[in-house]
């Protein structure tokens, strides 16, 4: 309804004709409906986030066992909110509640990946099934590539001695009332909105660009089967474009849709998320540099495998 | 009263120290504020996810930027 809404406007009323047309068209219908479905997604995930906060995360986890623990902290990293300024104190605060090194790393990749902006866009740009691939492949790399460095006795590499605490910790959900919940949601939502609907408009507004004016040809022969190398090339272009998630995607659309394979779509925008050079800055503080390369290392392959297993499977 | 602000320097922890300031201010009371980046002195009031706010050694609110009206409301109860 809205694309034709849109069309109708474009071309009749302001009157534009010809490629032109085509991409202002694409602009303006892509940019307001990924508004929309944003701030929708947004507002649904931070409802329900009001009532995990990551110290109830914490408390659930401990005493787990490793089955459980590595596959509830992946699930959690889905829900819970996480910003890298915040990964000393989680990290640190996992171990002094005798939490594994393993299963810590498990929300610590989930976390980010699964971030409230990156399954809003998916949704808004490539639909469910995408958005649910994503979300699937994403958590057995959070649960095998915690499990993994859980085996290799990383716990010499904790540059801090941290002492753990006594007794059990208490698993207390957020008491608010509803309206408290919504408000609380919507502010969020807003925030995060200001933050980033203009890097959705410079995004659609190149992609409407590449939409309306390259060649399909051109993109096809770099990011499409002929090129076997493209999955990595796409992980290592992804790791430093961290903060411009909402800018990113709507370029990969309009990739995809000219010949772009979905498994280097997907390695590539799972790269942006789960390998943030920020936040390998802030955990240097706290863990040895060896640690750091193998979460990376580990991370990286298992996404470029996905991305192969993708393509050859579609 | 005492009020703490912990964080380990982020956007958000200055954010919050800033409405704190602007809140004690609003209320008229005399406080105390200390941001607290410490990351050993975070760890002890059990707060995992920062920014975090604590009145008079309890932690009222983590992970979050509160607004003044939210804060004023916490300093007064």
């Amino acid at each position: 309804m809205w694309y034709e809404l849109s069309k109708e406007f474009i071309y009749n009323v302001i009157g534009l004709q010809g490629k032109l047309a085509d991409a202002s068209h694409f602009f303006i219908y892509d940019t307001i409906k990924i508004w929309f479905l944003l701030i929708t997604i947004i507002f649904a995930i931070s409802f329900l986030r009001t009532w995990v906060n990551t110290e109830y995360v914490r408390a659930h986890l401990q005493g787990k066992s490793s089955f459980y623990g590595h596959i509830g902290a992946s699930l959690f990293g889905i829900i819970t909110p996480f910003c890298s300024c915040s990964a000393i104190p989680l990290f640190l605060g996992f171990i002094q509640a005798r939490i594994p090194i393993g299963v810590t790393f498990s929300y610590l990749i989930s976390a980010p990946m699964n971030n409230e902006i990156a399954i809003a866009m998916l949704f808004g740009i490539f639909g469910w099934k995408v958005t649910s691939i994503y979300i699937a492949f994403g958590l057995t790399v959070a649960i095998f590539g915690g499990w993994l460095i859980g085996k290799l006795n990383m716990e010499k590499e904790i540059l801090m001695d941290v002492k753990a605490i006594e007794g059990e910790l208490e698993a207390t959900l957020v008491k608010l009332s509803f309206q408290e919940r919504a408000k609380e949601a919507w502010n969020y939502t807003l925030d995060i909105f200001k933050k980033i609907y203009i890097y959705v408009m410079i995004g659609v507004g190149v992609g409407a660009w590449i939409h309306g004016y390259i060649p399909t040809d051109f993109i096809a022969s770099y990011t499409g089967a002929g090129n076997p190398f493209a999955v990595i090339i796409a992980v290592l272009m992804g790791i430093p474009m961290y903060s411009n998630a909402a800018g990113v995607m709507p370029l990969v659309e309009v990739l995809t849709s000219k010949g772009m394979l979905l498994g280097t779509a997907l390695s590539f925008m799972m790269a942006v998320t789960a390998l943030s050079l920020p936040e390998a800055l802030i955990l240097k503080k706290i863990i040895s540099l060896k640690l750091i390369g193998i979460f990376f290392a580990i991370v990286g392959s298992g996404i470029i495998a996905i991305g192969y297993l993708f393509n050859i499977i579609l | 009263m005492k009020i703490e602000v912990l964080g380990t320097g982020c956007s958000k922890c200055i954010q919050l120290e800033a409405v704190v300031k602007q809140a004690v201010a609003k209320s008229g009371k005399f406080a105390q504020i200390q941001k607290v980046d410490d990351i050993m002195k975070i760890m002890e009031y059990q707060v995992v996810s920062t920014p975090g706010l604590v009145i008079d050694g309890k932690v009222v609110s983590t992970g979050k930027v509160l607004s003044v009206d939210e804060v004023l409301a916490l300093i007064n109860g």
